[in-house]
């Protein structure tokens, strides 16, 4: 018991999230009742897609949202607003565009009532430890994004954190910079020249993940729970080209695009996903068309490894994911293993012309998405066959937050309109199947 | 339905909270117009001009003037840090707040210029300290708005990761808002605090010499000097006014406002080293004295620390908007005592009106406003029929633009008043039609924005759109209609919007016009306003005021509102 107490740093116990509309309707939840905990020494990496809920789950963590339930314990003192005890690293660097570096990592200490002399002493340390040194004057939009995001570690350091919480932190860096800061971070780590004592990142790459973390937590979407959860045990310094590395990361992409079990009892959630609650991603018909194309050309043939197309593609799972649901809900290409492989159909839709393509398109919207069918029902119920736009967003919200509704609602204008199945005016926000003539 | 009320306030229509801020503004006015009734203490009576219209007196006035404007800046910038961190920060407050600044920013703030130069002086009676707050309030009430509106707009835009990152580090709110939110929206006030300076000279005219009943004012000043000037008849006396205007503008504009917009630039917030960077001679002078910057370095830091008190902000400031549900009792009763109050206010007013004004005259005013109306909206077309193709064709040619541009916006700061003497010359001459002639008044300082804006947009027309449309040979009509106003849509409104309410404001001065000893006079709204105001005739001044207000805001709402919105939304670039 007391043994837990020492070495459980962060204790996040059943955290559910619920974002509320303007009109204080309470709607379909980002994150679903949440546990995890981490060790000290430990870093932890919350893996999973856009709209996960990972971030929210992150900054409930440092206090900066408040959880609609449950609660986040760290060193077994509750989170109750923005916490003393983290800081963060973010995606957008987030420096104050009108301070230099120095004043950037002072910022921290000297607002939270650290002697002048003493600020000062900390800030040059943390630069140091980064490698900094010799941009202490420089300002935020003199220096490469690499040397930006090194101004973010410097100013979370210096708060002296226990944990170090860092929010995609390399994903919008090149990828040879995003490299070297990955290997500087845990180089440092390493050698125990940070003051914090657990790390957790929340990342969207699977590499990013086995390359750095103890261990793996992959949320799934809409609602956000967590999926699965991996130790990573490969010993650093780890090899990307390393077998064990290779199978981990296959592994994930399996765990990653398996369908739900036909076996368990459906839940709500579950039971809506098949109807007109079914999330859609917002991908372009190109992109699609493309996919298709690179899978059923040399050397995949028509069966590709997700780790490898992500590669060739240059596609994060951010974007390779919704692709390939996408295709498979259109019965174009399916999962199996970490793998995706074309149906009998998806290998036709490679051959056909253009007018073709959005003919069997259009019909496989129309069988197999049911927001599709049901715009097209309306459509020939009404006299005047048009319908505005709000009367489907609303009913999408019945079952999915804001942002997933106007994201499904501008998917499926896109798909109805390469299908020409309906016509939709930006202008009046209505669908109708009035094309111009 | 209280939430619908709640959340009403950003929408483009006319709604309940633009009723409950118009009708707290009219009966404000009507407090203050009682009140002078209410005290009887005998006015000063209307002495000789202590004005002289001798060159050599001109920089004087030139600085009495210029001390007026910024001490109404400083009154300004006072105004503009409470007032919008209130309603940023508070719900509440902003449901009242920004519904009022809406409304201050779209009506005539010159036909409100008789009550507050009462009120002033009857507070500092026989003395010219009232005279002089009544001109700074004045030049005030022409440069707040904007640029409380465009603070109060950062604040709501401040980017969210700056924001979590403040709130990460537990910054209180002192410490918050100078650290993050004042830096980020200075940009934005800077440009708006220009504008304003701009502005500022056409109330620097009609509240340094002005004439309220029994009552009449001459502080020494440049407006002081173009009205003696304009009595007089003197056409050399205006010459050396222009003058004096010019050199004072351009001694500004080097000596502070370059600086300080070259010295803001480092607090934008964007990715990339911009290309164009400003610079001033000033700046770059101050930057290289070292005894200055030795001097300063102290004071700095002292402010420095100044910033980083961490002075939590009382509770009532700090009410968070996002995470906790507000309380739905609170909220209801907050709006009852809004409406009561809006209410009392709105019937106080319209008894006010009834005591001595009929059905009649209302009526009247409501066929003289629609005149002035119509007055705005044929000049307005006018001006854009003449000056979009102009400003276009500078626009697209950058070295011109860059010369142009900044003309333009120093022609924008001369008043109307000057052209008086040339108006009533050629009136008289030409026996012309004043109803019509006179017309021409009202855009002639406000069409400057439309000018600078329009070039603005032009010169910002990305060159791959141009080169497409030269590559598909669109010209003419069709360049136009499809290309060019789509292209300059949101830049021309912008100046537009500008010039409409300039324009208003301006009719109250040009529709009513004096030279030496004649009056030429406009039917209309504004020279009904104007000549209630000289004879100190508050019901009736009450009426116009009330009357061109609800139009200027009606047409903002459902004209220039909605306009701007499709812009914004189909046309930005």
């Amino acid at each position: 018991m007391l043994d837990t107490a020492i070495t459980t740093i962060l204790d996040v116990d059943k955290v559910s999230q619920v974002f509320s509309t303007g009109s204080g309707e309470a709607r379909a939840p980002v994150l679903s009742d949440v546990s995890m905990r981490m060790r000290t020494g430990e870093i932890v990496a919350l893996l999973g897609r856009s709209g996960s809920g990972k971030s929210t789950l992150l900054r409930i963590i440092s206090g900066l949202t408040r959880p609609t339930e449950g609660t986040v314990k760290i060193e077994g003192e509750p989170v109750d607003g923005p916490a003393k005890e983290v800081a963060m690293v973010f995606q957008s660097f987030a420096l104050f565009p009108w301070l230099d570096v120095l004043d950037n990592v002072e910022i921290g200490p000297r607002s939270n009532g650290v002697p002048l002399d003493e600020t000062r002493k900390r800030a040059l340390k943390a630069i140091d430890t980064i490698g900094l040194d010799g941009f202490e004057s420089a300002y935020p939009k003199e220096l490469s994004g690499g040397m930006r995001q090194r101004v973010g570690f410097a100013r979370a350091l210096v708060m002296q954190p226990k944990i170090l919480l860092m929010d995609e932190p390399f994903s919008a860096l090149d990828v040879l910079t995003a490299e070297t800061l990955r290997t500087d971070l845990l180089d440092l780590w390493q050698e125990g020249r940070m003051p914090i004592k657990a790390i957790l990142m929340v990342t969207h790459n699977i590499e990013e993940a086995v390359l750095m973390a103890d261990r793996i937590l992959v949320l799934s979407s809409n609602p956000g729970r967590i999926a699965s959860e991996i130790p990573v045990t490969i010993p650093h310094p780890r090899d990307r080209l390393d077998p064990g590395f290779r199978d981990l990361v296959e592994k994930i992409y399996a765990l990653m695009t398996q369908r739900p079990d036909p076996t368990k009892p459906a839940t709500r959630e579950a039971a809506a996903a098949v109807g007109l609650g079914l999330a859609l991603p917002r991908v372009s018909t190109n992109s699609l068309a493309g996919m298709l194309e690179e899978i059923a050309a040399p050397p995949y043939d028509g069966k590709a490894d997700l780790p490898h197309l992500a590669d060739s593609l240059q596609l994060e799972i951010d974007e390779l994911f919704p692709l390939g649901e996408t295709l498979q809900l259109l019965r174009l290409a399916e999962f199996e293993e970490g793998d995706i492989k074309l149906t009998p159909l998806g290998r036709r839709f490679v051959d056909m012309d253009v007018d073709q393509r959005k003919k069997a398109l259009g019909d496989q919207v129309l069988a197999h998405v049911p927001l599709a069918s049901h715009i097209k029902r309306v459509l020939d119920e009404r006299p005047t066959h048009r319908a505005p736009a709000t009367r489907f967003r609303e009913e999408l919200e019945d079952y999915m937050s804001e942002d997933y509704a106007e994201r499904t609602l501008r998917a499926i204008i896109n798909l109805g309109r390469y299908g020409e199945l309906f016509a939709y005016d930006e202008n009046s926000q209505t669908f109708s199947y009035e094309n111009p003539q | 339905m209280f939430n619908s009320i709640a959340s009403a306030g950003r929408r483009a229509l006319p709604n309940q909270w633009d009723l409950i801020a118009f009708a707290a503004i009219l009966a404000i006015l009507t407090a203050i117009a009682k009140s002078y009734h209410g005290i009887s203490a005998p006015l000063p009576a209307p002495s000789e001009s202590p004005i002289s219209l001798d060159y050599w007196q001109l920089p004087y006035y030139a600085l009495r003037t210029t001390l007026r404007m910024f001490a109404a800046l400083v009154a300004s910038l006072i105004f503009t840090f409470t007032y919008a961190t209130l309603a940023a920060k508070s719900r509440r407050a902003e449901m009242i707040l920004i519904p009022v600044l809406d409304i201050l920013q779209s009506v005539p703030i010159l036909g409100f210029l008789s009550f507050t130069v009462t009120f002033f002086l009857n507070l500092f009676p026989g003395n010219t300290m009232g005279a002089e707050l009544a001109a700074i309030f004045a030049i005030f009430t022409s440069q707040a708005w904007n640029m409380a509106f465009s603070f109060y707009q950062s604040l709501r835009t401040v980017p969210r990761d700056l924001d979590e990152v403040a709130r990460g580090f537990r910054l209180s709110g002192w410490q918050k808002f100078w650290q993050l939110e004042a830096p980020f929206a200075m940009p934005g006030l800077i440009w708006n605090t220009m504008m304003s300076m701009s502005g500022g000279w056409f109330f620097v005219v009609a509240a340094e010499a002005i004439t309220v009943g029994d009552t009449t004012i001459a502080l020494p000043g440049v407006g002081s000097y173009i009205a003696k000037a304009n009595d007089a008849g003197d056409w050399s006396a205006i010459g050396a006014a222009v003058l004096t205007m010019g050199i004072v503008i351009l001694l500004y504009d080097q000596l502070l406002f370059r600086p300080i917009v070259a010295w803001a630039a480092k607090f934008r917030v964007e990715l990339s080293v911009s290309e164009d960077v400003e610079s001033s001679w000033v700046l770059n002078l101050i930057k290289r004295t070292h005894w200055l910057r030795l001097g300063s370095a102290p004071v700095l830091a002292a402010l420095r620390s100044i910033s980083l008190w961490s002075v939590r902000f009382p509770t009532i400031l700090r009410a968070q908007k996002t995470s906790e549900q507000p309380s739905r009792l609170l909220d209801a009763i907050w709006i009852l005592i809004v409406i009561a109050v809006a209410a009392w206010a709105a019937w106080l007013t319209i008894s006010y009106i009834a005591t001595e004004l009929s059905w009649d005259e209302v009526g009247r005013v409501f066929v003289l406003t629609f005149y002035t109306l119509l007055r705005v909206i044929v000049l307005m077309l006018l001006a854009t029929l003449v000056w979009v193709p102009i400003s276009v064709w500078i626009g697209l040619r950058p070295r011109w633009a860059e010369a142009v541009q900044p003309i333009a916006q120093f022609l924008a700061a001369f008043p109307v008043n000057l052209l008086f003497g040339a108006a009533v010359s050629l009136v008289l001459a030409y026996n012309l039609n004043t109803n019509i002639w006179l017309s021409f008044l009202i855009v002639f300082g406000t069409q400057w924005y439309i000018v600078f804006n329009t070039i603005g947009g032009a010169a910002a027309f990305p060159n791959d759109l141009r080169e497409a449309a030269a590559n598909f040979r669109i010209r003419g009509w069709r360049w136009w209609t499809q290309v060019m106003i789509p292209a300059i849509a949101p830049y021309y409104l912008t100046g537009a919007i500008t010039a409409s309410g300039g324009s208003w404001n301006a009719s109250i001065v040009a529709e009513y016009v004096k030279w030496k000893d004649h009056t030429v006079v406009a039917q209309g709204v504004g020279s009904y306003i104007a000549e209630a105001t000289e004879k100190g005739d508050f019901p009736r001044i009450v009426l116009g005021v009330a009357m061109m207000s609800l139009f200027v805001t009606l047409f903002n709402r459902l004209f220039w509102r909605q306009l701007y919105a499709y812009a914004e939304r189909r046309l930005r670039l």
